[in-house]
């Protein structure tokens, strides 16, 4: 029985794909998205290569847990000075892009006090579907998915060339958000324990 | 691991199966990319199967054994299957064999019991005790049979003896050797269960899924965030309820052992009468527990041992301290 498993999970003929490579397959669409300043910008070479990344999804009408979680993020960017858009990019997905055009994300952010580094991004609807599929904000309970409530409690966050990523709720307190972000950036603030 | 009478040593004590004779057996499930490396689904927030079962760390391995008893120590390590552990002859998959179940989640139970299977959700742990002097010259392979399809928990299908996941196979190719281990049968009693007492509070935890990840009473895990104070040397009821059909979650509570009083309204039968630290909370179960705190203060969690959902914030705080608190649904 052992022998036939070894053969075939360590082949040499496998063709060798690094695993960055295959984490960006699966997960990391290189969709077209607009920013709230009405820029393009590709989801994966523009937005999450090479960067450590806050992202979570919201929508401009949302009423029940989203003022919360955009709150807690804009703590989150105050927490993090000025090392939004130097060391964390944060990005806030609309889950309804026909009605959140470029324009209305930008109210948004002005209404919210958004700073610089924080993109609201919108696009073509199958794109945002894609990635709110790829990105894991689903619930495999098919009313449940149906329910945009659902798919906004969450952040994720990682850093892409070390292939760290992680998931927290949007209500999470502040600074442990942004404590768990510094484990991602800042070797030093690590907990105890072996590099991964 | 021992004590005076659990004593590592088969001529003293119980007289349980000691040495090498005595086995961990550490089960978890893993997923192996193209290249062979491990991969873990960090954007799968449900629970993570594995499609390659290891046993201590080896993929299908094989054990050579004696003709004699054992004691296995069985514990799911997770990352989210529940395994329904069998013996299976795969030369005669309808044949039962029983074996001896001796303990739960390291605590040995009031005697040893007889049983066709073990139930196990993460983290939770039984010791067995098989005879392997009935399979002289044979392999039995120990198999799982319940059936889990995603990280959600089972789906209460038991596959037929011999279609389920074979895990490790006994080869019973070992000269005999003495036995001085006792008979699990003539064993009459370990030790009774600690006497209850009145609860000073009863409280209640709904774990469930909320805002896209897991809670407990609706709320998300904050480790500055101590939601009740138990006074230290008395006892408490806790109620867990799982009021969803679509989850299962084991359920941990660190520092205290507790005993079942009722599982969804029933008295615990047979092996669910002992202490533990798991609570298997299977689809819509509500299951009530004793735990007596002794005189220890400090700070503890509880938490969904399914590992995705304890690192997705389904665990709580708790605190022992002087004047603990009531508070029924923290």
């Amino acid at each position: 029985m052992a022998s036939i498993a070894r053969r075939s999970l360590f082949s040499r003929q496998t063709v060798r794909r690094s695993s960055r490579d295959a984490i960006r397959a699966r997960y990391f669409p290189n969709v077209v998205l607009r920013t709230h300043e009405d820029r393009p910008v590709r989801f994966y070479d523009d937005l999450i290569k090479d960067k450590v990344v806050v992202i979570n999804f919201m929508y401009a009408t949302c009423e029940g847990v989203c003022p919360g979680i955009t709150l807690n993020l804009a703590r989150v960017q105050k927490l993090l000075g000025d090392r939004i858009g130097r060391d964390v990019f944060m990005y806030s997905i609309t889950l309804k892009p026909e009605q959140d055009s470029p324009a209305v994300l930008n109210d948004y952010v002005a209404m919210h006090g958004v700073g610089p580094g924080w993109l609201f991004l919108t696009g073509d609807p199958a794109d945002v579907e894609l990635l709110r599929r790829k990105l894991g904000f689903v619930n495999p309970d098919p009313r449940l998915d149906a329910d945009s409530a659902e798919q906004i409690g969450n952040i994720r966050y990682g850093n892409e060339p070390r292939q760290l990523w992680a998931a927290c709720p949007g209500l999470a307190a502040a600074p442990w958000i942004v404590e768990s972000l510094s484990w991602l950036y800042d070797e030093r603030a690590r907990p105890s324990g072996e590099r991964r | 691991m021992f004590n005076d009478k659990d004593t590592g040593d088969e001529t003293t004590g119980f007289r349980l199966p000691s040495g090498k004779f005595d086995v961990p057996l550490v089960v978890s499930d893993k997923v192996f990319d193209e290249n062979g490396q491990l991969f873990f689904d960090l954007f799968n927030l449900d629970g993570i199967l594995g499609d390659k079962f290891l046993v201590n760390g080896k993929i299908q391995p094989f054990f050579q054994v004696h003709p004699r008893r054992y004691r296995l120590r069985l514990l799911d390590a997770g990352p989210s299957r529940f395994y329904q552990f069998f013996l299976t002859d795969l030369n005669s998959p309808g044949t039962t064999l029983p074996f001896w179940q001796i303990s739960n989640d390291g605590n040995l139970l009031p005697k040893p019991i007889q049983v066709t299977n073990v139930l196990i959700s993460v983290a939770e742990r039984a010791d067995i005790i098989v005879d392997f002097s009935q399979f002289a010259g044979r392999s039995v392979v120990l198999e799982n049979r319940l059936e889990q399809t995603d990280g959600r928990g089972p789906n209460g299908n038991v596959r037929p003896a011999g279609q389920g996941d074979h895990l490790l196979r006994f080869d019973v190719v070992l000269p005999p050797v003495a036995d001085n281990s006792q008979h699990p049968a003539t064993i009459a009693k370990f030790y009774d269960l600690p006497t209850l007492e009145p609860p000073r509070v009863t409280r209640t935890f709904r774990f469930e899924r909320g805002n896209g990840q897991w809670q407990i009473n609706g709320r998300f895990f904050d480790c500055n965030d101590v939601r009740f104070r138990i006074k230290k040397n008395t006892a408490e009821h806790w109620v867990l309820q799982n009021n969803s059909g679509g989850w299962q979650h084991p359920i941990h509570i660190h520092f205290e052992e507790f005993q079942i009083l009722s599982r969804n309204g029933q008295p615990p039968q047979g092996t669910q009468r002992s202490r533990k630290d798991v609570m298997r909370l299977g689809f819509n179960e509500e299951i009530e527990i004793f735990v007596r705190f002794r005189d220890f203060v400090g700070r503890y969690p509880q938490h969904c041992h399914n590992t995705v959902h304890e690192d997705h914030a389904m665990m709580l705080r708790w605190d022992i301290d002087e004047t603990g608190d009531l508070n029924t649904e923290p």
